[in-house]
C-alpha cells in the first residue's frame, strides 16, 4: 500500500531514514539540517524509530559514534551541513578507510564567514576525496528514494562504503511536496538486513586500523577505488529495481532530460538541476536543440556516461561550488573526462553562490550566451563586471 | 602481548595487563592515536586477543560510545566497552567528546593512561605535564601547572571513578573490577611513568610509580556515590599519618627535571614545587577529609 506524504526534504529525509530501520543515529543539530534531526528524534519518541539515538555534544562525535557503531555491525545513519560536515572531515575519511557503510545527508549549505545559511554545494565537493559515494538530489521525492537506495548500496559487501545523499538547503530541506512513501513491507523486502565484512566480535577478536605499512596501505586504497568504480554498475541496478518495485525513477548516475538528438547538453546538479528543465523546455520552443543531464552521482564520477555525450553535443557547465584558484568543480572534472576522448565545446558558470537564487531564466541566459558563442570558456554568472 | 612493539618498561603495557586480566575476554577497547597505537603491532598481525579499533585522536570516548550504543542494539549488553587513551588524548583533544559521553551516561570505562606528555609523537608537553618538566615543546621547562582531570571528572558526577597507578597493580585491579560491576560511564586514570619520556633507566618505572605516590605527586583515590575516599598510602597522606617524603625524591631521579639540579641545584623552583605539592593536599582535605 502506498501513501502520498506532504512534507518538507528534511521531514521526508527523516521518514525515509527510519523506514531503513538503523540501530543507530548519532546527529547533532545544524541549521538547516535541524529539522531532520528532530524528525527522527519524534519518531524516537513515538515508537515508529526503535534504533538508539545518540545526541552527541559535536559532528566530529557524531560521525565517530556512527563508526563505532557501525564498527559492531549495525545499520546507522546520520545527517549535517555545512561546517558540521567540515568538523566531521577527518572522521569522513575514517569511515571509507574502515570500510563502514555510514549512511547521511547532508543538507547543502554556505560555509563562512560570512554567516549564511542557503544552498551552496562548496561543503559537499570540498569532501570528494574522502571516499564516500556521493548522490545529489533535486526533489524530496529523490530524496527519500535515494536515502534507501543509498542503505542498500553502501551496504553492499562488495562496495562497503559510506554514502552521503545531498540536497539543497531550503530550497528542499524546507520546501514541502508531496512524496509518495512506500509500505514498510515493501521496503523491508527491498533493503535487508546489513552483513558487514568486518565487525567487532568477542567471538572472534581482531585489532583493526592498526599500523600499516606502505604497500598494504596502497592496497586498501585500490579497493576503495575498485568498489566505487563497481558502485557505478550497482547504482544503475538498484536505481532499476526501485523504479520496477515503486515506480519512481531519477535516472542513475544522470538523469537525462531531453537528451536525444541534442546539438547543446546543460550539466548541473540539485536544486539548479530541477530548475533547468524549465530552462531547457522554454529553449526548446525557442528551437535550441539543447537537452539536461543531471549530475545525480558526483563520486564516482560518470566519467564513461560524460564521454558519450561529448560525442555529439557542446556542453555547458553551471557549479554551484568554485574551487578557488581553479574553477567550478564539475566543470573541471567534465573536461577532464573528455580529455583525449572528444573535441566538444565546454563552458562552464559559476551560479547561485551562498545560496543566491537561481531561476529558469538565469539558466537559460547562461545557456544562450554560450550557445552564441558570447561566453567564456568559464565566467561568473550574474556578478557585474564579472 | 605477545608481539608487542612496547618499549622495555612501558608502563602501558604493565597496566593493560592488569585490565585484560580484570575484565576477562567480554570486552572490547577502542583506541585513539596513542602509544598502544603502536603497541598493539603491525598489520596484519596484533598483539592482542580482544577485539580492538583505532579510532581518531579526539574521538575515543565518541567511538566508544557508538560501540556501546551498537552492542545494545545487538543485545550483547555482557560485553565491557573500554575506550583506553593516554593523557593527551584525554586532558587535551580528547575532552569534549569524553565529557560528552560522561553527560550521555555512557555504559562504558573510559580508562587514561596518563605518563604525562605525548609520548607517542616524541615527548611533548600535555595538559597533564608537571610544573617545570621538560619536554621537547618545553624546552626550559613547563611553565603552568598540570590539570586536575580528577576533579574535571567528578564535575560530570558519574557512578564510578578512580585513580590508580601501575606500582599498585592490585589496587588497580580492584578498581577495574568493581568499574565493571558498575553500569554508566566510569572513568580511571591510571599514572603510568614513562622511560623514554621522562629520562629514566627502562628498569625503575615501578620505582617511579611508587614514589609519585609516596611524595603525593599522584594520589590514588575512589570517587564513589558523589564521594572521594583515597587509598593506600595516599590514605595515609591525607589523614597526615605518615610524612610525605620530598617531591625532590621523586623528580631528581627523571632526566627531565635534570635542569633543576645541573649546573647548579634550583632551590627557588624544587621550593616552588614542594609549596605547589602541599597546597593541593591542603586542597584534598579541605574537600576530601
Amino acid at each position: 500500500m502506498k501513501n502520498i506524504m506532504i512534507n518538507t526534504g528534511n521531514y521526508i529525509a527523516a521518514k525515509a531514514a527510519v523506514m531503513a530501520k538503523p540501530d543507530v543515529v548519532a546527529a547533532y543539530p545544524i541549521t538547516p539540517q535541524t529539522t531532520l534531526v528532530e524528525g527522527i528524534a519524534n519518531y524516537h519518541d513515538t515508537g515508529e524509530f526503535q534504533g538508539e539515538y545518540i545526541c552527541v555534544e559535536s559532528e566530529h562525535s557524531a560521525m565517530a559514534a556512527c563508526i563505532g557503531a557501525s564498527a559492531t555491525g549495525v545499520r546507522t545513519f546520520t545527517g549535517t551541513s555545512s561546517h558540521g560536515l567540515l568538523l566531521m572531515h577527518e572522521m569522513l575519511h575514517w569511515a571509507a578507510l574502515a570500510r563502514l557503510p555510514v549512511i547521511m545527508c547532508n543538507i547543502n549549505r554556505v560555509v563562512g564567514p560570512g554567516w549564511n545559511i542557503w544552498a551552496d554545494e562548496n561543503d559537499s565537493i570540498s569532501q570528494r576525496d574522502t571516499g564516500w559515494i556521493q548522490f545529489y538530489c533535486s526533489s524530496n521525492q529523490e530524496i527519500f528514494d535515494t536515502v534507501l537506495q543509498s542503505f542498500k548500496l553502501g551496504e553492499n559487501k562488495k562496495i562497503s562504503l559510506p554514502v552521503m545523499i545531498n540536497y539543497n538547503a531550503f530550497i528542499l530541506s524546507h520546501t514541502s511536496m508531496p512524496v509518495s512513501i512506500p509500505s514498510q513491507r515493501d521496503i523491508d523486502d527491498f533493503l535487508p538486513k546489513r552483513q558487514p565484512i568486518w565487525n567487532l566480535d568477542v567471538d572472534n577478536p581482531i585489532t583493526f586500523g592498526n599500523l600499516i605499512l606502505p604497500p598494504e596501505y596502497e592496497k586498501v586504497r585500490k579497493e576503495m577505488q575498485d568498489c566505487q568504480e563497481y558502485s557505478k554498475k550497482l547504482i544503475k541496478d538498484i536505481s532499476k529495481e526501485w523504479k520496477e518495485k515503486f515506480g519512481k525513477y531519477h535516472g542513475d548516475l544522470i538523469e537525462y532530460y531531453k537528451c536525444d538528438d541534442c546539438e547543446y547538453i546543460l550539466l548541473s546538479m540539485g536544486a539548479i538541476g530541477a530548475e533547468s528543465k524549465v530552462a531547457i523546455n522554454n529553449l526548446r520552443k525557442k528551437g535550441i536543440k539543447i537537452g539536461l543531464a543531471r549530475i545525480r552521482v558526483f563520486r564516482p564520477f560518470p566519467k564513461e556516461e560524460i564521454i558519450k555525450l561529448g560525442k555529439n553535443s557542446d556542453l555547458i557547465v553551471i557549479d554551484r561550488n568554485i574551487s578557488i584558484g581553479m574553477e567550478g568543480a564539475l566543470y573541471t572534472e567534465v573536461k577532464a573526462s573528455l580529455f583525449g576522448k572528444s573535441d566538444a565545446k565546454v563552458n562552464g558558470f559559476i551560479a547561485g553562490l551562498g545560496g543566491k537564487d537561481v531561476t529558469f531564466i538565469d539558466i537559460e541566459r547562461m545557456c544562450e550566451k554560450a550557445i552564441k558563442g558570447k561566453a567564456k570558456d568559464f565566467e561568473w554568472y550574474g556578478i557585474k563586471g564579472a | 602481548m605477545a608481539g608487542s612493539a612496547a618499549c622495555p618498561g612501558c608502563p602501558a603495557t604493565m597496566a593493560m595487563r592488569v585490565v585484560f586480566k580484570a575484565l576477562g575476554k567480554k570486552m572490547m577497547m577502542v583506541v585513539p592515536a596513542c602509544c598502544t597505537a603502536v603497541i598493539e603491532s603491525l598489520h596484519p598481525n596484533t598483539s592482542f586477543n580482544i577485539p580492538t579499533m583505532n579510532i581518531a585522536f579526539e574521538a575515543a570516548a565518541a567511538g566508544a560510545s557508538g560501540v556501546e550504543a551498537g552492542l545494545r542494539k545487538l543485545g550483547k549488553d555482557d560485553v565491557t566497552v573500554v575506550a583506553w587513551a593516554g593523557d593527551g588524548g584525554t586532558y587535551d583533544i580528547g575532552i569534549q567528546a569524553l565529557s560528552g559521553a560522561l553527560e550521555r551516561d555512557t555504559n562504558f570505562i573510559y580508562i587514561c593512561y596518563n605518563n604525562q606528555i605525548y609520548s607517542n609523537t616524541g615527548i611533548q608537553r600535555s595538559g597533564a605535564t608537571p610544573y617545570a618538566a621538560w619536554t621537547t615543546t618545553t624546552v626550559g621547562g613547563k611553565t603552568e601547572y598540570r590539570k586536575e582531570m580528577g576533579e574535571i571528572i567528578q564535575a560530570h558526577h558519574i557512578p564510578y571513578a578512580a585513580q590508580a597507578c601501575i606500582s599498585y597493580p592490585e589496587d588497580l585491579y580492584k578498581k577495574i573490577v568493581k568499574a565493571k560491576s558498575i553500569k554508566g560511564p566510569k572513568y580511571i586514570e591510571i599514572m603510568a611513568p614513562c622511560p623514554p619520556g621522562w629520562r629514566f633507566g627502562m628498569e625503575r618505572t615501578v620505582e617511579m610509580g611508587t614514589l609519585s605516590v609516596e611524595t603525593g605527586a599522584w594520589a590514588l583515590y575512589e570517587y564513589e556515590n558523589e564521594e572521594v575516599k583515597f587509598n593506600g598510602i595516599s590514605k595515609l597522606l591525607l589523614n597526615q599519618k605518615i610524612k610525605p617524603k620530598p617531591i625532590e625524591e621523586w623528580i631528581k631521579l627523571q632526566g627531565r627535571f635534570r635542569h633543576l639540579f645541573i649546573p647548579k641545584k634550583d632551590v627557588k623552583k624544587l621550593k616552588e614545587i614542594q609549596d605547589h605539592t602541599n597546597r593541593v593536599w591542603e586542597r584534598y582535605r579541605k574537600y576530601y577529609l
